[in-house]
């Protein structure tokens, strides 16, 4: 105890607040994560491959929120309905964005190698390739500089949790991604759409006899997973601001939430972006703020080496 | 109802169909016989647009099908039940049920209860995962899964493969059924002697290539039958 009890007990207070603080701020990392991740999981249930320019689905998706929102915010912040308003049709540009680059990418860079029965790796090479092709044509368009997002929405806080602030940012995250994942994963689990989706990914020869058009299926995941790695570039950048390299980091912490979770797992996804969120934010507190990289990037390692299945495991069949 | 004419199936540089001939008629069933990789399970795939014949003809109801795909096929009338059975594992005995109707936009519920009153022990088991069932229960399963299809032909790539003796009996009999129902059935078996009982008709492969065919009856006491496939079978 000693010196260190005593330092404890002064700043009890100070340390309850921010652990408080950076939690709520780690929870909508984290649904943010998990947003992406599900985009991951979708098309890894179908192909059993990574979608390495999944980054410029999230990238897209924060510019064409930000360019909404320049044409549409104007000097003063917006309020009310009207924010509400600019938020949705946000929400609409970004995902309709990272569905069309997600659907490019699996016209080009995909579906042609399948027709060629190509080996995986020259999947992995074309999905990088289509990466970096990707980014570099947004840098080149919109700038090489981060643009901040115009706001629509004046960002106080909406309540207090243990007495830290949950701002209007936090709030919009967590309603817009939980309506989303909730809707996606009673969509899997119930309808028709959903059952196709699952007999491919569980067995896709025996779905194309029971009549499950597999090409169709795949690029149906490539557009659900486009459209919510859209929006969440969208409200990444609502924050942070847009750049043509954002999508490279969120992008590969939530392909390490996917594999925490369980690769192929849609609620796992969802588990593994919470989980990762919450402890990279909490690293600030407990290691350095400059290590928060490290941490992520460490628990990936971690998982591949303890349990490579993730926590739920690979079952984007089960309906639950 | 079905012809396929001279029909060659290639896997990259091995061809494992020569060019083969046959038909099955409408109301009949028809068996095809031969040892491992004769080209039977590639017969029933061609058949259900997992491989596209290289050449030669399949007439379905007179209609040139040779090159449709696969997910096109249920929509035909023609179902088949894979080798293995195939039963979607992580999926309730219900929604395996009703992937068998995936391509239907009517409603399934009659059906489902009819395939309920034939395998009394699938609605026991409806909850439950595929991956769950027995061999005897997956069998049945795949071909209940097959006729909520509401197929004109059925496929059934070797139905009695694993299964208890017993069971062999009954989706024997069932097979019966299906065809006195006024289903088309055209069925890959190991098990000739099982078959031949049921069959109308048979084919016998070899290498890829059909070597003869006949009546079921007489196939049953044919020589080279008895001698290659009937000896084997009637010990074990």
């Amino acid at each position: 105890m000693g010196a260190f009890g005593h330092y404890l007990a002064a700043h009890f207070d100070t340390l309850k607040l921010e652990f408080w603080a950076l939690f709520v701020g780690g929870v909508a990392n984290g649904f943010l994560y998990g947003m992406i991740a599900v985009g991951y999981t979708l098309v890894y249930g179908v192909l059993r491959l990574i979608n390495f320019a999944h980054s410029e689905v999230f990238m897209s998706g924060g510019f064409a929120g930000y360019f909404v929102m320049r044409a549409l915010v104007g000097q003063s912040v917006p309020s009310g309905f009207s924010s509400v308003g600019l938020i949705l049709l946000g929400i609409v540009a970004s995902g309709l964005a990272g569905a069309l680059v997600a659907t490019l990418i699996e016209r080009v860079a995909y579906r042609t190698l399948r027709r060629r029965n190509a080996p995986k790796l020259a999947y992995l090479i074309s999905a990088i390739g289509a990466s970096y092709f990707l980014f570099n044509l947004a840098g080149k368009e919109f700038g090489h500089l981060s643009v901040s997002m115009p706001q629509p929405y004046i960002n106080h806080p909406v309540f207090h949790i243990f007495g830290a602030p949950v701002e209007m940012y936090y709030v919009i995250i967590l309603v817009v991604s939980v309506a989303m994942f909730v809707l996606l994963d009673r969509v899997v689990a119930t309808t028709k759409l959903g059952r196709g989706i699952r007999a491919v990914a569980q067995d896709a020869e025996t779905a194309s006899l029971m009549g499950v058009n597999i090409d169709r299926t795949i690029a149906i995941t490539f557009i659900v997973g486009g459209t919510l790695g859209g929006v969440a570039g969208f409200l990444f950048g609502l924050n942070i601001g847009v750049v043509y390299t954002m999508g490279f980091v969120p992008a590969l912490k939530a392909f390490t939430a996917a594999v925490l979770g369980g690769i192929g797992n849609l609620r796992g996804a969802m588990i593994g972006g919470l989980i990762l969120g919450i402890f990279e934010s909490l690293c600030v507190v407990f290691v350095q703020a400059a290590y928060i990289d490290v941490v992520a990037f460490g628990i990936l390692v971690l998982v591949l080496l303890v349990r490579p299945t993730g926590i739920l495991g690979e079952r984007l069949g089960r309906s639950a | 109802m079905l012809e396929v004419k001279d029909a060659v199936v290639r896997y990259g540089a091995i061809t494992a169909l020569h060019g083969i001939s046959f038909s099955v008629e409408r109301g009949e069933i028809v068996t095809l016989l031969g040892a491992n990789g004769a080209g039977k399970s590639t017969t029933l795939r061609m058949l259900s647009g997992l491989h596209a014949p290289a050449s030669g003809q399949i007439l379905f109801e007179g209609r040139d099908i040779s090159a449709t795909k696969a997910h096109d096929f249920a929509a035909l009338g023609i179902s088949h039940v894979p080798e293995g059975r195939r039963i979607f594992p992580q999926m309730s005995v219900e929604e395996n049920l009703e992937m068998g109707a995936f391509t239907r936009r009517d409603s399934v519920t009659e059906d489902m209860g009819r395939m309920y009153e034939t395998f009394p022990i699938l609605k026991e088991r409806r909850k439950q995962l595929g991956s769950n069932l027995s061999g005897g229960e997956q069998q049945m399963l795949a071909i209940a899964r097959a006729l909520m299809a509401q197929p004109k032909l059925l496929l059934l790539d070797e139905p009695s493969m694993g299964l208890a003796p017993m069971i062999v009996e009954t989706i024997f009999a069932i097979i019966g059924d299906i065809r006195s129902s006024g289903t088309t059935v055209l069925v890959v078996e190991q098990n000739a002697s099982q078959a031949l009982r049921l069959a109308d008709r048979g084919y016998v492969m070899e290498n890829g290539r059909i070597a003869f065919s006949d009546a079921a009856s007489t196939l049953l006491h044919d020589e080279r039958v008895r001698a290659v496939y009937l000896g084997e079978s009637v010990e074990s």
